[in-house]
């Protein structure tokens, strides 16, 4: 099979007007938004040594915080405010998605705006301020026609610098609930899809140098006074523009959707409940690699209207509860919990997925380990690997607390890679999720966790407030409650994995709910 | 003359920088009559620059009193007042975004004068100072020559129909033929158009070929006035430094370049 007589090439194509649209608006409001406020606070700073130094630092102290980071801060202080704002004013707003994107992202944009802006002002000649002063101009006018179009190379170069940096940082506005280039990235990585990601990276770098060139075409026309060269530069950012706002205009408002998490299974179970939705004759999209803690927030506020949850992330995170129940016992109260903030808990989805200790079939024979506690005598010679949350979860605390566990070193991976990386040795433990497929892949064993420290992970599917007597939603999604166990669910991961044309998260669906109506 | 009243006069003025430790101009008063042109001569730091640019309000006095065309300065908006003042700046202080035209009709658009007008005039003053329109007037700064240069903020100046001309070393920077040629033309033009012209340089022999009266500062004072025959008298030591410079060069101009062969020299 040729490169691009991979379908994947066509899928991802099918997502470009969403994703470009998505992130062309965002970008565009993010970049308009910075300059609205940077040029304003550069001119005014040009000429105070103390504010200007104040700004300059405080927009490379910005600057320095990752990308990702400040896009995620941006959640819950908006959330904080927005909850503020309803108390006091009596209106909220969705704190999820574009507004703390546009915010994050115009911050971003802000340094090398303000920075460009005050050097290009300060370059003027002085002896061309005065004369500007002595021929009669006000400040004003010195400043709009002398010290601006003197300075506009300078600033037009900042400009472009943070033009391309908001749409480079802009790809990561995914996890927070903002629909970007980014998707394709984090699905992409996610599913070992490396046509999605390849995709992701070069429409965003096509669309950031396109952006540059337009802006640069508009910089010289402005220079060299020719009209004709900015209007066509100006006429081509506006053609991106419209361009991206009308494929969104002609499509019809989905009703419905449904959110997933950063993981394989998340995307997978995501477009199963999606072409569920589809099937049963509701229109129904799907918003992809949000962050943890965003996806239960975005469902309370009704920003999107199901998804799957796991019990015990629930119980430790969203509730912070440290008690250990029986698994039903646990249901039943999380079911009661969730029901006072008016989320529906529709029912379990036949699966687990735990957090566990994983380690090489072979090696855990070697030594005799078969549980935590044989775990435990070992783990000081032992290194361990997890996802990037794992080590600050409560679940971590309590297995550490249960068993006395102390590794030798500890170190975050990519999910993707941990299994391979525990398979080949280069980590003695994992902790891994039951329900990967990986771990029948490399003859992996999960250790039992015998002293009950790890809290269940039942799938549980949790509809929005808004959504808790939708009808048609319920029967929809009736005929996947506990129909999939985890032997379906692995197998069903390790096809996600596949890295080929059948493991995007729409054909593992279909192959699910192939497996799933098959037991009918 | 002496009974017109001036048409700037400084009354007592001073004004230091750096929170009084420099004192630039230290109790000067000066009168300019109307259709002079005074030229201010003074060595770098004497204070003279400060002096001219206190008349359009560039800088604001500390003591004593300006006033242009009987206006205290300091009781009409600085803005207004720069506009119906010329002002060339020392090394032309063209603006090198704008083409010679905008440069030239800068102040009437800044009075709101239609653009038809400012057209028509910006080709008068071109013509006025010596400039072919049709070549120049489309012209970046930096497509001019010095003197070109120089010319064009000179028509910059009088865009506005000023009656009051500040000149701030505006031919120093020039090749001597230019500057020769330009600060007749510039005399002549001050003559028609009936100007008075306060001319800053550091040339005594500029001063006294151009100027109907010249005032010498040194250390922020004022140290003499007068018509250059008035000056001549002067027994202050530094003016008479001054007016030695350009009086040794004549001698031994004459005496290196005679003007004409002597009468009877070699008939023999």
């Amino acid at each position: 099979m040729s490169l691009f007589s991979d379908p994947r090439w066509a899928e991802a194509l099918s997502h470009l007007p969403d994703y470009l649209g998505n992130h062309v608006r965002v970008s565009v409001a993010a970049l308009g938004l910075g300059l609205v406020v940077s040029l304003p606070l550069a001119i005014v700073a040009r000429n105070r040594p103390l504010l200007r130094g104040a700004l300059l630092g405080f927009a490379s102290i910005v600057q320095t915080v990752p990308g990702l980071a400040l896009l995620a801060l941006f959640y819950p202080l908006l959330l904080a405010l927005a909850d503020l704002s309803l108390s006091w004013f009596g209106f909220d707003f969705s704190a999820f998605g574009f507004l703390p994107a546009v915010l994050a992202l115009a911050l971003y944009s802000m340094l090398p705006v303000l920075r460009n802006t005050i050097t290009g002002l300060r370059g003027v000649d002085p002896a061309i301020l005065e004369a500007a002063q002595g021929v009669g101009m006000t400040p004003w006018q010195s400043l709009f026609s002398v010290e601006l179009p003197l300075a506009l190379p300078v600033m037009m170069a900042g400009i472009r610098t943070a033009a391309v940096w908001v749409i480079g940082t802009a790809t990561l506005s995914t996890p927070i609930g903002q629909t970007s280039l980014g998707n394709y990235i984090f699905a992409g990585l996610q599913t070992q899809n490396w046509v999605s990601v390849l995709f992701g990276c070069a429409a965003a770098a096509v669309l950031a140098l396109a952006v540059d060139q337009l802006l640069a075409l508009i910089e010289s026309g402005l220079r060299i006074r020719s009209r004709l060269r900015a209007a066509f530069g100006a006429l081509g950012i506006a053609a991106l523009i419209a361009a991206t706002l009308v494929p969104t205009m002609a499509r019809p408002q989905s009703s419905y959707i449904v959110g997933a998490k950063t993981f394989a299974e998340q995307y997978v179970l995501a477009a199963l409940i999606a072409q569920r939705l589809q099937a049963a004759g509701l229109s129904a999209t799907s918003r992809e690699g949000l962050g943890s803690n965003v996806i239960y927030d975005a469902l309370l506020s009704g920003d999107i209207d199901v998804y799957v949850d796991y019990s015990g992330t629930l119980w430790a995170n969203q509730f912070h509860r440290t008690d250990m129940r029986p698994r039903q016992a646990l249901l039943d109260e999380l079911k009661t919990v969730l029901a006072r903030q008016n989320i529906t808990l529709l029912g379990e989805l036949g699966f687990e997925n735990a957090y566990a200790l994983v380690m090489p079939r072979k090696r855990a024979d070697e030594l005799g380990i078969h549980t935590i506690s044989d775990l435990a005598a070992h783990s000081g010679s032992m290194s361990m690997a997890a996802d990037y949350e794992f080590f600050s979860r409560p679940e971590w605390a309590s297995i550490r607390k249960a068993y006395g566990l102390k590794f030798r070193s500890q170190r975050q991976m990519q999910p993707d890679f941990m299994y391979a990386a525990v398979a080949s040795g280069e980590v003695d433990v994992i902790a891994g999720y039951t329900s990967d497929g990986l771990i029948a892949k490399y003859d992996l064993v999960t250790l039992q966790d015998d002293r009950h420290a790890i809290p269940p992970y039942d799938a549980i599917v949790l509809l929005a407030p808004k959504r808790a007597d939708d009808h048609a939603l319920r029967a929809a999604l009736q005929p996947l409650l506990g129909r999939i166990d985890i032997a379906t669910m692995r197998a069903a991961n390790l096809r996600a994995a596949g890295g080929n044309a059948e493991s995007s998260p729409s054909e593992v669906a279909r192959w699910l709910w192939g497996q799933i109506s098959k037991r009918n | 003359m002496d009974a017109a009243p001036p048409l700037i006069a400084y009354a007592h003025v001073g004004k230091s920088f750096n929170g009084g430790r420099v004192k630039a101009v230290d109790d000067v008063s000066l009168d300019v009559a109307e259709g002079e042109f005074l030229a201010i001569v003074g060595g770098s730091g004497s204070g003279k620059t400060t002096l001219l640019r206190l008349a359009n309000r560039l800088i604001d006095a500390d003591e004593g009193s300006v006033t242009i065309e009987g206006d205290d300065v300091r009781a009409v908006d600085p803005v207004r007042l720069r506009r119906r003042i010329g002002y060339v700046f020392q090394s032309g202080g063209l603006f090198p975004h704008m083409t010679v035209a905008d440069n030239i009709g800068i102040t009437p658009k800044l009075l709101g004068t239609p653009a038809a007008e400012i057209s028509s005039r910006v080709d008068e003053l071109l013509a006025l100072v010596q400039l072919d329109h049709g070549e120049y007037r489309d012209r970046l700064p930096q497509e001019l020559s010095g003197g070109q240069r120089q010319r064009v903020g000179v028509a910059r100046a009088l865009a506005a129909r000023p009656r009051i001309v500040l000149m701030d070393e505006p031919f120093g920077a020039l090749d001597p033929l230019t500057r020769s040629s330009i600060s007749e033309d510039y005399r002549s033009l001050h003559d028609t158009l009936g100007l008075t012209t306060v001319m800053i340089t550091h040339d005594m022999a500029e001063a006294v070929l151009l100027a109907d009266r010249v005032a010498v500062m040194q250390g922020g004072k004022l140290l003499a006035q007068g018509t250059p025959a008035e000056l001549a008298d002067s027994r202050d030591p530094y003016v008479g430094e001054l007016l030695d410079t350009p009086r040794r060069q004549v001698e031994q101009l004459k005496e290196r370049l005679p003007l004409e062969k002597p009468p009877g020299d070699g008939a023999a």
